[in-house]
């Protein structure tokens, strides 16, 4: 298997008020190129940390990140990021947000026709077409998260990180953008990485799903490779003992292994 | 929206007195039963306007009415005020001729008014050129800030005629000193508020921005000012209502032309009239100032 995405004994600790606290230690992790890759845990297990040093937003406290077997350093467009609460600039049009990064992608060495090309492409991908000429604040949560999605594939990224991408969203809209999301990383054949905290979500989209324990100092409890036939059907799968026994391991790690003590 | 005289800040909502808050209600459920298609457009548009018209229109009428009838009683027993008759024949009379000019103390209203506004206009001006670009500085970096914090949180609090004889000293001239002190005034709400904006922008947009790599030329056009904006005006209404709180009283003591010069002058002619029309004018010029930065500001509310 090759490491595209590696991560090497990463371990994450802050400076708070109380003194230091340590998210993560010990994290090994390596993706190869193409491979889908679900984080999964109890909320403040450090999970959207991993996330961030993977995205460059963090820099690692020890251990080192590679990506393509160069060290991280930074953000970049090399890596994009959905975020989960979508992110976009309000002032700008949904074909504004997606222009913004197709142009510091691609604009030093394209005319503006073929960034527009560009654009106008990634909002197709995700079926916005319509929606192209409207501001954030007039479109719904689900297509708000879909231009997300339309700007960080659109810079042609190596890796896409996407952090809780459907959290926000009510469970109809999650299904639907879950079924686009696995047409258009079986199209891009996009390296991914998503954070969630859900098990249907992860097993149905990842070719592996990684437990995370409880922080402080959380780190990878186990890693369970979901070998079900691609491409996958969510109405399919409701019946097929495979997923069921996928499922129920995620969830015996998490409500057995890891239960979480009651806040 | 309808000028609201005593309260220039109160939404139009806000303005029925409370006690009719629950006849109020019905009015404004109305349109959407209409959209909804449960009621004839005829009889209930009629209904509405009536509506509007008793609720909204209303209230700041009678407002208006008993404060005019209040003067007028405080005036039948009061020696020197001048009644609201007497007064409005006044105004007229000024009205009637707003630029004239006969020498330098003896100018007529509109003159006056413009020259106050333009002080307004250069004080502020230069204030906001200055303190604009200051509350980015001080908002975006850190040390710069609590580089500033001990100079601002010392010098804001002083009242503003405090300033006026440094700027009889540097200047040596009444004109610039009291564009002086409108500065000095009204240069801190713009600082502050655009400080407070630029450190409130969401991390979000910053993260978008580190991402994506943005050069820092692009992180401001595109995050930092688009974000900064609302804050920004409401530093600018802010300060363009501190600075014409102030010019009446500094051009009351540094004289030339302008409003408080000539509140002071028609003090010393004794005609009490001008004097009540020169709150009125000063009043009615800051409703409007105010009203056209509100206006303004909903233009960039996201």
């Amino acid at each position: 298997m090759d490491k595209f995405v590696q991560l090497q004994d990463v371990g994450m600790a802050f400076d708070t008020k109380q003194g230091r606290f340590v998210a993560l230690r010990n994290v090994n992790l390596d993706m190869a190129e193409g491979e889908f890759v679900s984080l999964i845990g109890h909320s403040g297990c450090g999970k959207s940390t991993v996330l961030n040093l993977v995205a460059g937003l963090l820099e690692p406290t020890g251990g080192v990140l590679l990506c393509n077997n160069r060290q991280i350093a930074g953000p970049g467009p090399d890596r994009g990021v959905v975020f989960q609460n979508h992110s976009l600039l309000p002032w700008l049009s949904c074909f504004e947000n997606v222009y913004l990064a197709v142009e510091r992608v691609f604009g030093a060495k394209e005319g503006r026709a073929k960034l527009k090309q560009r654009t106008h492409e990634a909002m197709a991908l995700v079926g916005l077409t319509h929606a192209e000429h409207k501001h954030p604040h007039e479109i719904s949560g689900g297509m708000k998260q879909r231009v997300g999605i339309a700007r960080a594939l659109a810079m042609q990224p190596k890796v896409l990180l996407l952090d809780e991408p459907f959290g926000a969203l009510d469970a109809l809209t999650r299904a639907h953008l879950q079924d686009e999301l696995i047409k258009i990383v079986a199209q891009t054949r996009t390296t991914t990485l998503m954070v969630t905290h859900d098990v249907d979500e992860a097993v149905l989209l990842s070719d592996r799903i990684v437990m995370m324990t409880n922080g402080p100092a959380a780190t990878i409890g186990e890693i369970l490779a979901v070998d079900l036939p691609r491409p996958r059907d969510r109405l399919a799968l409701a019946g097929d003992p495979a997923y069921h026994a996928a499922r129920t391991a995620v969830l015996e790690f998490l409500y057995r292994r890891e239960m979480r003590q009651a806040a | 929206m309808q000028a609201l005289p005593l309260s220039p800040t109160t939404p139009p909502a806000e303005a029925a007195p409370a006690p009719h808050a629950d006849r109020f209600k019905p009015a404004r459920a109305k349109p959407a039963l209409q959209q909804a298609g449960a009621l004839p457009a005829g009889p209930s548009r009629l209904n509405r306007t009536l509506r509007w018209f008793a609720f909204e229109a209303v209230p700041p009428l009678l407002g208006l009415a008993l404060f005019i009838l209040l003067w007028q009683a405080v005036s039948l027993y009061s020696d020197g005020l001048p009644g609201p008759a007497k007064t409005w024949a006044a105004a007229v009379e000024l009205f009637a001729d707003p630029f004239y000019d006969k020498g330098p103390n003896d100018q007529g209203i509109g003159w006056n008014i413009l020259h106050s506004l333009e002080r307004v206009g250069l004080g502020f001006g230069m204030a906001a050129l200055l303190g604009i670009p200051a509350g980015f500085v001080i908002g975006r970096f850190a040390f710069i800030g609590k580089m500033a914090a001990p100079i601002i949180s010392l010098l804001r609090p002083v009242s503003p005629l405090a300033w006026l004889p440094i700027g009889l000293m540097v200047f040596k001239a009444a004109g610039p000193a009291s564009i002086w002190v409108i500065f000095i005034s009204s240069i801190w709400p713009m600082i502050l508020n655009t400080a407070a904006g630029v450190s409130q922008v969401p991390k979000d947009y910053l993260n978008v921005a580190r991402v994506l790599n943005l050069p820092e030329s692009k992180v401001f056009t595109k995050i930092l000012f688009p974000a900064v904006l609302p804050h920004m005006i409401t530093g600018i209404r802010l300060a363009i209502g501190v600075a014409w709180l102030v010019i009446v009283a500094a051009e009351m003591l540094t004289g030339g032309i302008g409003l408080g010069f000539w509140v002071w002058d028609e003090w010393n002619n004794l005609n009490v009239e001008h004097i009540l029309i020169a709150i009125f004018v000063v009043g009615i010029v800051g409703l409007l100032l105010e009203q056209a930065l509100v206006l303004l500001a909903r233009r960039f509310e996201y």
